[in-house]
């Protein structure tokens, strides 16, 4: 298992009320991205577990990626990782934000 | 302490029409409960992993695998759970087993609530396999301490990893249950027994073979389970329901009933090699159309051949 | 100790107890006069459909009309691992075995279980598993998952995972690591007479509570179970 976290100021804070939301489950090639709204409004955390070690690069340009497009202000991702490829992280870190601009219920 | 889903707002067709067993057991909760009723206990905000699986360097999940909590099912209150087949196999660890425990027994001292649960399992958790044994003994004797109490216990199965092992004991001990054809229900799982004993005794390789001896029509058809789904969510809220209001109380007589059908099972099927000559000895004129028939029709015919007596569990 | 050793010094003042092909029906007479049922399987017997539903028979007859505490011997093997039996719906004679014992427990008639040899996987469920208070003698070993078949599934070798045993009860077999975990709430000293020591458990544990969590975070080898059991039984109480 591998750590990562990754710190980023943002340029708003992330629409909508929801507190929390998950999405994903933990198994081979697949992730659970957990989003809580904890953080001051212009920055975002994300802090990762992954079952594939050394892929410190491509986790760094994909939320930097993920940051840029949605300016996730407020929030903190706890990701739990089962080894998901880019493009299913990336789709995971968008689904998580979308469902954080849901009005709370 | 509510927890957003991924929250795609289904038209009401949609909705009954998604598959049970691509869903994920958040999903089938939300799906199967009164909409934004569920409320969940410990959720995964709350961090509460499996603390043995670093042991072995292997990725937690935040719920453990495992949701429990409380909702509406068509306005009455139902205490729910739901185990995430994907992660582990749905398997039984400490946490994830403590979880169900712990509702149970609440479930027991309130009484009035009956319990959903939605089974998706492999049986033991390999890594924390003492702690998960003794988590499925602990909730065996939770339910039945429910089930004393006047609580029904529905268990729902027709998920990715089925319910195998001491999940299929839990199984055994719920007051009904709804299968649907995806929905295999055993106590050794195809690979233990080939592993075991041999590919001539059971070749795990074999999908026909697995899904007419463990699969959900059989189990139906003899007996193993009481209402038969489609794999479609609305089908099980439907099925649960009906079990709800129609599932009678436990004691000696549920007891005594049970080992009669048990015993006229094996008077009736015990010399039987296999599924199809079961069907054949039931009444089915064709049995080897079974596998292939649409639910409807397959309900149809059970409906005909099977007697309820059969049920008492 | 041998089966017939075990059976004596747990029942000095008499017992009826008949071996048939591996599983266990009779009876034994207790200091007080009273009647204890005995049920077991015994020789390292696999449970099938067969065997369950006989010991489930014995017991609900037993419930029916009998009083007195019931004493379960186990020396098993698994459940029987073949196609006939899950075809035939194992899991169903199982778990009815399970809740005979258990709706006994609950209705006055006292469970103990005695491991006094091998045991596994879902044979251990409907038996020893499913008693009141489950009790182990020097020498019984009870296996949740073997380490071979461990090795084999969790790519580790057995050297590898005997290391790890030595810091965590949690996975691996054995008696000593099952009371750790609260799932086995004594061992009994065979050196002394077995009738004292049953009888002194009869006296001790006098409602069916399941406290075998709170043994298991005591013994340090669950430290989370109890407390989210009731952290969980709680929540839905304030919640409902």
């Amino acid at each position: 298992m591998e750590d990562l976290t990754f710190r980023h100021t943002t340029l708003k804070r992330a629409s909508g009320l929801k507190p929390t939301a998950i999405i994903g489950v933990v198994a081979s090639g697949n992730l659970e991205v957990l989003v809580e709204r904890v953080m001051p409004d212009a920055e975002c955390l994300l802090e990762i577990r992954t079952a594939a070690e050394g892929f410190g690069d491509v986790w760094e340009a994909v939320v930097a990626d993920f940051v840029e497009r949605y300016s996730p202000g407020g929030l903190k991702f706890s990701i739990n990782d089962g080894g998901a490829r880019p493009d299913t992280v990336s789709l995971r870190l968008a689904q998580a934000a979308r469902l954080m601009q849901e009005d709370d219920r | 302490m509510s927890v957003a889903h991924v929250d795609r707002q289904l038209p009401g067709e949609t909705r009954a029409a998604s598959s049970w067993y691509e869903a994920s057991a958040r999903e089938r909760v939300r799906l199967l409960l009164d909409a934004g009723s569920f409320q969940e206990f410990i959720g995964p905000e709350a961090r509460e992993t499996s603390p043995h699986l670093r042991v072995f360097d292997l990725p937690e999940q935040f719920d453990d695998g495992i949701i429990v909590g409380c909702g509406k099912l068509d306005g009455s209150p139902v205490f729910v759970a739901a185990q995430e087949g994907r992660f582990m196999g749905g398997a039984f660890g400490e946490v994830h087993g403590a979880k169900l425990t712990g509702l149970l027994r609440a479930a027991r001292d309130v009484k009035s609530a009956p319990v959903l649960l939605l089974l998706d399992t492999g049986g033991v958790r390999l890594q924390e396999a003492n702690a998960g044994e003794l988590a499925i003994a602990e909730i065996m004797r939770a339910v039945i301490e429910a089930r004393s109490a006047g609580v029904k216990v529905i268990g729902l199965i027709g998920g990715r990893s089925g319910c195998y092992g001491g999940g299929g004991l839990i199984a055994g001990c719920c007051s009904a249950l709804v299968v649907s054809e995806q929905g295999r229900i055993a106590v050794s799982g195809p690979e233990v027994i080939e592993t075991n004993r041999g590919v001539e005794e059971f070749d795990s390789r074999d999908r026909a073979l697995v899904w007419r001896t463990m699969g959900g029509k059989s189990r139906w058809l003899i007996g193993g389970a009481d209402a038969f789904a489609d794999d479609t969510v609305g089908d099980f809220r439907k099925a649960a329901l009906k079990l709800l209001s129609s599932t009678a109380d436990f004691g000696l007589d549920t007891l005594k009933a049970e080992q009669s059908r048990l015993e006229e099972r094996l008077q009736s099927f015990g010399e039987c090699p296999d599924a199809l000559d079961i069907w054949r000895t039931e009444g089915v004129s064709d049995p080897r159309s079974i596998p292939a028939l649409p639910a409807d029709q397959f309900i149809a015919l059970g409906d005909k051949i099977r007697r309820t007596s059969r049920d008492a569990r | 100790m041998t089966l017939d050793e075990i059976l004596a010094s747990l029942f000095p003042n008499g017992r009826d107890v008949k071996n048939q092909r591996g599983v266990l029906f009779g009876s034994g007479t207790l200091r007080s006069g009273e009647q204890a049922l005995v049920i077991g399987v015994s020789d390292r017997t696999p449970l099938g459909v067969d065997e369950a539903a006989r010991l489930s028979r014995y017991v609900l007859s037993s419930v029916e009309s009998g009083k007195g505490p019931i004493v379960v011997v186990v020396d098993s093997d698994s459940q029987r691992m073949s196609k006939r039996d899950e075809l035939l719906g194992l899991n169903e004679y199982l778990a009815h075995l399970a809740k005979c014992l258990l709706y006994a427990d609950l209705n006055g008639r006292p469970t103990i279980g005695i491991l006094y040899g091998h045991t596994a996987a879902g044979a251990f469920l409907a038996t020893a598993m499913a008693t009141r208070v489950l009790v182990g003698l020097p020498g019984a070993d009870p296996v949740v998952m073997d380490l071979p078949s461990m090795s084999k599934v969790t790519k580790l070798s057995i050297e590898v995972l005997e290391a790890k045993a030595k810091s965590t009860p949690v996975f691996a077999p054995g008696l000593q690591n099952l009371s750790q975990m609260g799932a086995v709430h004594t061992v009994w000293d065979t050196s002394r007479p077995l009738v004292d020591q049953l009888e002194a458990v009869l006296r001790e544990t006098t409602d069916a509570r399941d406290r075998r969590d709170e043994l298991g975070k005591q013994r340090g080898g669950r430290t989370k179970a109890a407390d989210i059991a009731e952290r969980v039984h709680d929540l839905a109480l304030h919640t409902l």
